[in-house]
Order: structure tokens, then C-alpha cells, then sequence
């Protein structure tokens, strides 16, 4: 068995306030880049496959010679390789033309039998490159992954996360599995694997290496264009702080101003 | 800021790590164990199992393999999460595993260093006294060889032992040839479950009170030739030698400390307002703030160079006693110095236990007192300067 899982280097989202949407349009946010949030429960997902069902866990990236630091979080948690995707016509892919990336990047690497994403990026939001990787591969794609209930006889079960609750369902590899948070608790990367990962060597592939024409990607091929950034205003909201001696007392004054002011009992 | 050029790939992947880990697991349960001076177990056995217990030790012997600055970075990030628990990891790693490392034979080593590094086991340093703490070697712990030579008789106590509570193993300090005074010191290596070892009760403490501190009775306890550690009376030796490696430790956990201290007070500064302004806009908090700042860089300086220090001397053999010396002096009493201004741009929050800030004053005050207090580090660092003879 071979999992790959697609990884992304995304702002630290304490920082995010700080980004102006001029930094966020010119791609240069000057905040510290770390594993995308929800990439981290993809790549403990990865790992945890690798330890149920054997086989060897591949993580996979797109971008610059930054990105090897998410790449290398990923080797500490325990990944057995890192390659990462680069050539600079890349740049200013757009989500389409970064799935093609990755899915060729797959291809080159031999294939895979489970590709593992996160659910979304925090900084684009999309949720959109699991679905272009599935459709360029020609696979299936099963999203909002909260359980693999397992792997076998070419299959995978598992329980997908809705708003109505949880749905089992089964799909033949390979296949592509986008997974949310309630899937598992990401480990902390122990200090002997942060030693063999600062020390593993990352290979880059480029666009001759995947056979990606320039006009493929980058922002040439882009379809879709920012064009417009706003960052909205933060929520002023008033605060009240109900005084009171008891904590019954409290809970009495709050009863009656839900109940009489805000009307909401 | 200044010193990230010294830092590899590596030191900042960890650096990373240990501050997530400490901000996830640490803080939120810090005051808890502060409060009911609990022993954080679970957070140890935890730090044990990413590497935080045996830094510096290979692999081979159960550690994480790395330098000591890898050491200092992870200390200072336990640290501004919480003292206590960096006082037992401190114990762990520059104490008990650096003495074990050093001086012990190859079994120690497979016995001893394994299990304590990779955090299966709690270590202890037992070297105070009653009556004997700044001069160590006025201690009355008698060890005496039985007359067929295969064990030794131990009896007498022990004061202010990290971790005492607790400890599965302990490095002992014992005389074993009182006339001749420090050089009839010898150390031992005795297991948690001797017999006539009795551990005393948990002190009550000012701070870091989640690390458990006691006192240890030694009645007729019977430590076999093979737990001594290094040579007969070369015990006064190792124990001087394995704190210069500990201060580093302390001054980590200082200088930990004080910018947890400076963060809060940063962030309070920018937000409390009296008078219509924000107090970070008046002078009197500005040169407190710009105080601190200062010297925590300086404090920074002088602990990551003795650091590196230690890292030379694992080559050349030599010891780093000025530099462990200077940076211990030095970033506790920044430690104390910013807990105690943090209190005060605090104000009454300072003074609440709602902040932790309260906690970094009280813990601060323990880097100034044990590993050798300030005046005696003074004393070291001017002997060494002035070359004068001495033994701290
Ligand atoms: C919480 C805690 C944990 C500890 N953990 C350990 C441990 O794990 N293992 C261990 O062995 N010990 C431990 N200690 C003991 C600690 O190292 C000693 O308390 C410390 O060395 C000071 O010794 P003392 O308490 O006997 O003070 P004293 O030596 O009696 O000193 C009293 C005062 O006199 C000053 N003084 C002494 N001599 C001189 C001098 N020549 N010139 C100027 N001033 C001098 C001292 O600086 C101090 O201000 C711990 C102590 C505490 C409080």
C-alpha cells in the first residue's frame, strides 16, 4: 500500500489578522508559514494508514524552497518521504492548475493507493484541490472523512462527517480522501524523528520532470482570478458582565435578562 | 532577533515543537498543579516519550541524540509555560542524565541513563544538606565499605530533593573517608526501592510547588560497589562538574521564565488604559518594558553562549564552569527582575491568581537559590577571574 498525502504551507493563523489583503493579493503575507491546520489531521491520517494497514506514506507539496519546512513537520510526525513539486511557471497556479501539479506529481512518484487531504487551507478556503486531484486521476473522492473503518480487498470504508451526522460509505482504490478534524488528534513529531527529517533530503521535481507545459499553469492558465480583496471590519460587539454576589444569583439575573430583554426563552 | 544565527534547521524545528506542545498540554493545566501541588505526571510521562527527558544523550542510550542548545531552546519553552515542570526536566536531563552519561559505566548506563532519557524513569541529584548547602562539601552522609567489600552501608540525610518524592533513581553524594574532607566525597547511584531509603514529605513551597521537593533518609541502606559512580572520592568532583552542566539548565529555565513575563506584560501594556491612554503610552511602563527586554537579550547571550560552550567541550574535555556560572547569575536575576515588573504593570491583576503572572514571580525566586545561589555564583565567577583557588 502507498498514501500520499498533499500538503500545504499556509500563514500561522494567529498572524492572519495581522495580513492586509494587499499582502494576500501580491502573495507575499510576511507572516510566519506553517503545515496548513488541517493538513496536519491528513498527514497523522497518513501515518496512522501506514500503521494499520503497513505500506509507505509519501508527503507531497507544490511550491518553494519554503515549503520544504511544512515538508519536513511532516517527516518529523513520522512520513516516510517528502518530495515537493517546483518550477517557477508554477507560481500563481490557481486551484485547477494545482491539482494537475499534484496529480502528475503523484503519477511520477508511481502512483498512490490512498491520497489523504485536509479538509481546506485556512488561507484560500476553497476546499477545491482534493475534488481537481480526483478529477485529473480519474478516481474517486470521498470528502468530510471522519473515520477510516478500513482497507481491504481493494476497498476503502469510511465514515464521512454531515450535517445530519455520520454516513458510511465504501469505494474502490484509489482513491482520494479529504478528512476533517474529528478524524484523529495529530502527534507531536518526537525529537529523534525531528533530527532524521532535518536531515532527509527533499527531491524537487520540476515541470519538465511532470511534463507540464508553461501555459498549463501558473497564472496563464489560471481560471480563476482574484480580483478583489476586503477584509472585513471586526465585530464590535457590547459586553455585559452580570455582578452578583451567589452564583445563583447570577444565574437568576441572567435568566430574566434572556428571558425579558433579550427575549430568547 | 540577534542570536537566530546560531540556530539550525534543526534547533528551530524543536524550538517550534516544544512551544506548541507546552502551549497545548502545559499552560492550560499549569495553575491547576501550582495550586494543589500535584506532581504533573502525565505531562512528564508525555515529555518523556517526544525526547524533552534525555536532550543530550545519544540514542543508543534512550535520548533524543542532540546538542545543547537543542536543550537550552526546549528548556526556555517549558519554562515560559511553566517552571515546575521545567525543574524536573531540568534534573532529568542536566543532572541526572548528564552525570550518568559522564562518569558511568557502560551497565549504568544501559541500566540507569536508558531508562531515565527516554522518560520511563524519574531522576534525582542528592546533594544538600541540613547543614550543608552553599558548601556541600561540609556534608555528614556517611558511607561506609562492608567488610567484604561488595557493598556499602549508607546512613544519613538528604534536603531539598527534586523530584525526591517520586525518583526511581538518584545520584547520592556520601562520605565515604571524612579525613579527607571534599576528596573523601564519593557519588552513588541508588535505586528508588533500597531498602532503608525513606522519603520524607512533600514541602510546602513559595513556588514551582507542582515539582515535589523532600527530604531522604538513609538508615543502614546497602548500595552495592557496583552503583558507585566514577571513582571512590571523586564525588565532590562530579558533583561541581555536573552542575555547570545543571546552571546551564537554570539559566534556560531563568531566562524561560522572564519571557513569559515580558510576553504578558507586553500584551497588558497594549491593552489596560488608566488616565485615557493605554498605560504601554507612558514613560514609567516604557522603561520598565524597554528594561526588560534588554536585559532578556543580554541574559540570551550569555546562556546561549555557554551553551555552546559545553557543545566545544565535549571535544576538548574542558569545563565551562565561568560561562555556566555567569549565565545562571545572570538570568535568574533577569528572571526576577521581570516577574517583579511584571507584577507591577499588572497592578492588582498582577497581584491575582486570574493571571499567572502572580506564578512567574513566585516561581522566579527559585532560580536565584538552588544550583548554587547568586552569591555564590559571584563567588565562582570572581575566583575564576581573579584565579584564585576554591571549590563551589
Ligand atoms: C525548591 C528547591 C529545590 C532544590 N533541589 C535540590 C536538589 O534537587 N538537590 C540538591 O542537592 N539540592 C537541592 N536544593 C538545595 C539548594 O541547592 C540549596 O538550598 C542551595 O544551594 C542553598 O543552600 P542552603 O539552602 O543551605 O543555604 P545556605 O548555604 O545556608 O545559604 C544561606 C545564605 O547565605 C549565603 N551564603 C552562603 N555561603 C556564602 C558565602 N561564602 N559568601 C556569601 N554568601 C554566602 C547564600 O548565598 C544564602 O543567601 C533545592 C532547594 C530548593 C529550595
Amino acid at each position: 500500500m502507498k498514501y500520499v498525502v498533499c500538503l500545504k504551507q499556509t500563514p500561522d493563523t494567529t498572524e492572519l489578522p495581522k495580513i492586509t489583503p494587499e499582502q494576500a493579493l501580491a502573495g507575499n503575507e510576511g507572516a510566519t508559514l506553517v503545515l496548513n491546520p488541517w493538513d496536519e489531521y491528513a498527514v497523522e491520517e497518513g501515518i496512522r494508514l501506514k500503521e494499520r494497514f503497513g505500506g509507505e506514506t509519501v508527503a507531497l507539496s507544490m511550491g518553494p524552497e519554503s515549503v520544504d519546512q511544512a515538508l519536513r513537520s511532516a517527516l518529523a510526525m513520522g512520513c516516510d518521504r517528502a518530495v515537493r513539486l517546483w518550477d517557477p511557471s508554477f507560481a500563481d497556479s490557481d486551484y485547477w492548475s494545482t491539482a494537475l501539479i499534484l496529480a502528475r506529481g503523484i503519477e511520477k512518484d508511481g502512483g498512490a493507493d490512498i491520497i489523504v487531504t485536509g479538509k481546506m487551507s485556512v488561507d484560500g478556503n476553497a476546499a477545491a484541490v482534493a475534488h481537481g486531484i480526483a478529477c485529473k486521476l480519474g478516481i474517486p473522492l470521498l470528502t468530510q472523512v471522519a473515520r477510516v473503518v478500513d482497507v481491504s480487498d481493494g476497498r476503502i470504508t469510511v465514515e464521512r462527517l454531515l450535517d445530519e451526522g455520520r454516513e458510511t460509505v465504501t469505494a474502490p482504490l484509489p482513491v482520494v480522501i479529504s478528512v476533517v478534524k474529528e478524524i484523529n488528534e495529530p502527534r507531536y513529531p518526537t525529537f529523534i524523528r525531528i533530527r532524521k527529517a532535518s536531515r532527509t533530503p527533499i527531491p524537487v521535481l520540476s515541470a519538465a520532470d511532470l511534463n507540464i507545459a508553461p501555459e498549463e499553469v501558473g497564472q496563464a492558465a489560471a481560471r480563476v482570478r482574484w480580483t478583489h480583496l476586503v477584509k472585513p471590519e471586526p465585530k464590535k460587539r457590547q459586553v455585559t458582565i452580570i455582578e452578583g454576589d451567589t452564583p445563583e444569583e447570577k444565574a437568576r439575573k441572567l435568566l430574566d435578562y434572556l428571558m425579558d430583554v433579550e427575549k430568547v426563552l | 532577533m540577534g542570536f537566530e544565527f546560531l540556530l539550525t534547521e534543526e534547533h528551530k524545528m524543536i524550538r517550534e515543537t516544544v512551544r506548541e506542545f507546552a502551549e497545548r498540554e502545559i499552560v492550560p493545566v499549569a495553575a491547576h498543579y501550582d495550586e494543589t501541588g500535584e506532581f504533573p505526571m502525565p505531562i512528564i510521562k508525555k515529555m518523556g516519550e517526544l525526547g524533552l527527558m534525555g536532550i543530550e544523550v545519544p540514542e543508543e542510550y534512550g535520548g533524543a541524540g542532540m546538542d545543547c542548545l537543542a536543550y537550552v531552546l526546549a528548556m526556555e519553552e517549558v519554562a515560559k509555560a511553566d517552571v515546575a515542570t521545567s525543574t524536573i526536566m531540568s534534573v532529568n536531563n542536566s543532572l541526572f542524565c548528564h552525570a550518568v552519561l559522564t562518569y558511568g559505566t557502560e551497565a549504568q548506563k544501559q541500566t540507569y541513563l536508558q531508562a531515565v532519557a527516554s522518560g520511563q524513569a524519574i531522576g534525582a541529584y542528592a546533594l544538600t544538606e541540613p547543614q550543608s548547602g552553599s558548601d556541600a562539601a561540609n556534608m555528614k552522609t556517611r558511607a561506609v565499605l562492608s567488610d567484604d567489600g561488595r557493598y556499602y552501608v549508607i546512613n544519613g540525610r538528604k534536603s531539598w530533593i527534586t523530584s525526591g518524592p517520586v525518583a526511581d533513581y538518584i545520584i547520592l553524594f556520601a562520605m565515604t573517608d571524612p579525613d579527607k574532607k571534599h576528596r573523601g566525597i564519593t557519588a552513588f547511584i541508588v535505586e528508588g526501592d533500597t531498602p532503608g531509603l525513606i522519603r520524607g514529605k512533600v514541602e510546602p513551597k513559595l513556588g514551582i510547588r507542582a515539582s515535589a521537593t523532600c527530604e531522604l533518609f538513609f538508615e543502614d541502606m546497602k548500595v552495592p560497589v557496583e552503583n558507585v559512580l566514577g571513582e571512590p572520592g571523586m564525588g565532590f568532583k562530579i558533583a561541581m562538574a555536573v552542575l555547570d552542566a545543571g546552571r546551564i539548565g537554570i539559566a534556560a529555565q531563568a531566562l524561560g521564565v522572564a519571557e513569559a513575563a515580558l510576553e504578558a506584560s507586553i500584551r497588558w501594556a497594549r491593552e489596560r488604559e488608566a488616565f485615557g491612554h493605554k498605560i504601554g503610552e507612558f514613560e514609567g511602563i516604557q522603561w520598565k518594558i524597554a528594561d526588560m527586554k534588554t536585559r532578556i537579550e543580554a541574559a540570551r547571550g550569555l546562556t546561549y553562549s555557554a551553551a555552546l560552550a559545553k557543545e566545544r567541550a565535549k571535544d576538548t574535555g574542558a569545563r565551562y564552569t565561568l560561562e555556566a556560572s555567569m549565565a545562571k547569575l545572570f538570568a535568574s536575576e533577569t528572571a526576577m527582575f521581570c516577574t517583579h515588573q511584571a507584577v507591577q504593570i499588572h497592578g492588582g491583576m498582577g497581584y491575582s491568581k486570574e493571571l499567572p503572572v502572580e506564578r512567574y514571580f513566585r516561581d522566579a525566586k527559585i532560580t536565584e537559590i538552588y544550583e548554587g545561589t547568586s552569591e555564590i555564583q559571584r563567588l565562582v565567577i570572581a575566583r575564576h577571574v581573579l584565579g584564585l583557588r576554591g571549590s563551589f
